[in-house]
């Protein structure tokens, strides 16, 4: 895949920064605004999407970043599955349990133990919607050949 | 012991993703956790069912109580049916990983097959315990997305072209489920199946009800490939990895179809007259029709595959009859028999099957081909496929010292009993017809022709570990028999069987905990 | 009730794109609608006529909400959705890579 005009490159470095934090604010605020997890891992997974379509596919080695990516899923759904499982084993034996303090409503640290499933759960959605997306580049790659 | 329900889906969920990050860089990772997996959550379930206490259990994900006696958050649910279920999903996934050990070194990327195997066996693990409606939706969709990338798995044209027609068929399964749990959703304002039994029972508008059951039959009708629903079954269970298409055949059918089908009609709407009898009507169909459909077939899998859909017949009209019985307001010891008849050749079922797909995978290890007409005296060459492939032979067909021919009989006298004679003399007709169907496997693959042709091929008896699986299902094949003894059926099927008539029970057990 | 109606149009115009059309892409984009229409009913049935949206905030006093569960069913469904068309069209890419060609008729290699 070719990249694009200069102008889209320019346009893109600009603008990828912006989107990538929008994303992980999206995410840290999952339990005070409407988003989270899953709206903010598609921004994030976004930014790289931009970088791959505007720049070409030769930028980045794509099996080596489908495979890091796939592996950063796996860790990111562990870590989210092991703080169910913590609290499982911590306080009244509940899977999913809130061990945390809840802190007030409306604060950006409370809400116990949900921020923290916000974030596994963006990385998470970033990481598989970007190894979708270089699954399909690739496979594209194999074809034109 | 309640504590311990949602480990049945922690487990494999867990292992799979560990499998995912750790199991390309240390060799052998994947199969050791696998199988070690599916032991303890099989040891897990049998410890519940060898204990002699069969009170169903419920247990509240995240800790939320009901609030008013109205139940709020995800409830998983234990009684003996969902037990009985486990056992065969974790019995059937322990032995197919262990067949795996040698047979997926035909593949490349081991790794990713036990992933999947991890995750589509924890979905089947929470079809079978979800008390909610929409979770069971999720954990189905789990279990068949997982199952679509596994009949895929080995990316030639056949498998492709299988998973293609599974996966839009299966997508339009997803449709019609999702669409009939909105409408259910809509009249009743709940999705925890034991709220919405207590609603159902003091309303009067059947209309939205039976529009909705019918678009349920449609959906899970289309995963369990009863049928008018059945085209993409023969292909999917074909052109799979042997281990996938005898979990597919033996488990997946009968976890997401039809257990979710027995569930919702006994135990969460009102029995019917017409739906018992539109049960019964395409039970009797998918049992005629696809013995008839399996004896033209030349490809040894699609055979099996076709042979599938003939015995879920069985268990079909089984558990039909049951319904029409309860629904005629008639004996409930009668019900009680066919329903024990059908549960029983469910397991049956899973354990023959299962044995027959992993001996086709045997013979295509060795061969390399499925076709029949390419096979010939095996029966020197591999004596343990041989000798244990007949046992599962004999058990389909109803031959008398193996489990298939009890079951069978079973059904048989509840319908003769219950006054189907039509029923009753199609099902012996069927096993008639299955008995030529599988003499002609056991000729054309084992006995006609010579080995000699095979002189320098290599072929011999398959590796340990696949041997060791079918030896296992074999004797299991015998042993089930043990099943009719009074003394055992009344300690490991009656209470499942009680649990599916006891419609009270179950939501009572479920919202007054 | 018209919304309903318009509803299962939908549905079963990817019903009727799903069984006519011959080229994959096109019936991966009829089974997108009819799962589409389903996700449109479901949101539809958590709807109240005027209703605001389900989130407590400090100093807003809220008399009547909309369903917030269908809400949630909906975002839970469009993720299943996705993987399953992520699967469907993986699966389409790779039989053009074998068949070379998105037709029906000439993916033909199981029969019986």
């Amino acid at each position: 895949m070719q990249g694009m005009s200069p102008i889209v490159k320019k346009v893109a470095q600009l603008v990828m920064g912006f989107i990538f934090v929008y994303g992980i604010y999206i995410i840290t605020h999952g339990h005070l605004t409407p988003g989270g997890g899953f709206a903010g891992g598609a921004f994030l997974s976004g930014t790289f999407i931009l970088l791959v379509l505007s720049f070409g596919s030769n930028v980045l080695n794509l099996r080596r970043e489908e495979e890091e990516a796939s592996e950063i899923e796996g860790l990111a759904i562990f870590t989210f599955l092991l703080l169910a499982v913590i609290g499982f084993l911590l306080g009244m034996r509940v899977f999913f349990g809130n061990f945390l303090p809840k802190g007030r409503i409306g604060e950006l640290i409370s809400a116990g133990v949900i921020p923290l499933y916000n974030i596994a759960v963006g990385v998470e959605v970033g990481a598989a919607l970007l190894t979708i997306f270089l699954a399909l580049v690739i496979y594209k790659e194999e074809i034109s050949k | 012991m309640d504590q311990a329900i949602p480990v049945f889906v922690i487990i494999p969920l867990a292992a799979s993703f560990l499998i995912s990050i750790v199991g390309g860089r240390i060799g052998g990772f994947g199969k050791t956790i696998s199988v070690l997996v599916f032991l303890s959550t099989l040891i897990i379930i049998l410890t519940y069912l060898i204990s002699g206490d069969h009170a169903s259990m419920v247990y509240k994900i995240g800790g939320w109580e009901p609030v008013g006696n109205i139940p709020i958050g995800i409830y998983l649910l234990l009684d003996p049916f969902s037990g009985f279920m486990l056992i065969i999903i974790n019995g059937m996934a322990f032995l197919s990983t262990v067949y795996s050990v040698n047979y997926i070194t035909k593949y490349t990327g081991e790794k990713y097959f036990y992933t999947l195997f991890c995750i589509m066996v924890a979905g089947l693990n929470g079809v079978v315990l979800s008390g909610d409606l929409f979770n069971l939706y999720v954990f189905l969709e789990i279990t068949v997305i997982a199952s679509y990338a596994l009949v895929a798995f080995g990316t030639e044209k056949e498998e492709l072209e299988a998973s293609f027609k599974y996966q839009v068929l299966g997508g339009m399964a997803t449709a019609l489920i999702l669409f009939s749990v909105g409408m259910i959703y809509w009249y009743t304002k709940t999705l925890n199946i034991a709220d919405i039994t207590k609603i159902l029972a003091s309303s009067n508008d059947r209309m939205l009800i039976q529009f909705s059951e019918l678009i349920l039959i449609a959906g899970f009708g289309l995963k369990a490939a009863i049928m008018p629903f059945h085209g993409w079954l023969p292909d999917a269970h074909s052109s799979a990895p042997s281990p996938i298409s005898a979990m597919l055949s033996g488990v997946v059918i009968k976890a997401a179809g039809l257990y979710v089908i027995f569930r919702l009609f006994f135990n969460m709407f009102a029995i019917t007259w017409e739906i018992s009898v539109l049960i019964t009507a395409i039970g009797t169909l998918s049992m005629v029709v696809g013995v008839f459909l399996a004896i033209g077939q030349w490809d040894l899998k699609r055979l099996l595959a076709y042979h599938s859909i003939s015995q879920m017949g069985y268990v079909i009209i089984g558990v039909g009859m049951g319904m029409m019985i309860i629904a005629n307001g008639g004996n409930i010891a009668l019900a009680s028999l066919a329903i024990t008849g059908g549960l029983f050749h469910l397991i049956n079922h899973a354990v023959f099957k299962g044995l027959l797909f992993l001996n086709a995978g045997a013979i295509e290890y060795r061969l390399g081909t499925r076709d029949l007409n390419q096979m010939g005296g095996l029966f020197e060459k591999m004596p343990l496929t041989s000798g244990t492939s007949l046992a599962a032979s004999m058990a389909i067909s109803g031959i008398p010292p193996f489990n298939g021919f009890f079951s069978k009989l079973v059904i048989i006298i509840a319908a003769i009993q219950a006054k189907f004679y039509l029923l009753a003399a199609l099902a012996v007709i069927v096993s008639i017809i299955t008995l030529a169907s599988f003499m002609k496997f056991q000729r054309y693959a084992f006995f006609n022709g010579t080995s000699q042709n095979y002189a320098k091929d290599g072929v011999r008896e398959v590796p340990f570990f696949m041997s060791f699986s079918m030896l296992v299902m074999a004797l299991l094949c015998l042993a089930l028999s043990l099943l009719m003894i009074p003394a055992i059926r009344e300690s490991f099927l009656q209470p499942a069987v009680d649990a599916l008539l006891g419609n009270n029970e179950y939501f009572i057990n479920l919202l007054n905990l | 009730m018209i919304v309903f109606i318009l509803c299962f149009i939908l549905f079963l115009v990817g019903l009727f794109g799903l069984l006519t059309s011959r080229n994959i892409i096109k019936i991966i984009i009829g089974l997108s609608f009819m799962e589409f229409s389903v996700y449109l009913f479901l949101v539809l049935i958590g709807y109240i006529e005027g209703g605001q949206a389900p989130i407590v905030v400090k100093g807003i006093d809220i008399q009547m909400i909309v369903d917030p569960l269908p809400q949630a069913m909906v975002l839970t469904a469009i993720v299943i959705g996705l993987a399953t068309k992520a699967m469907l069209l993986s699966t389409a890419i790779r039989i053009y890579k074998k068949f070379r060609s998105f037709d029906i008729r000439k993916i033909r290699s199981l029969k019986g």
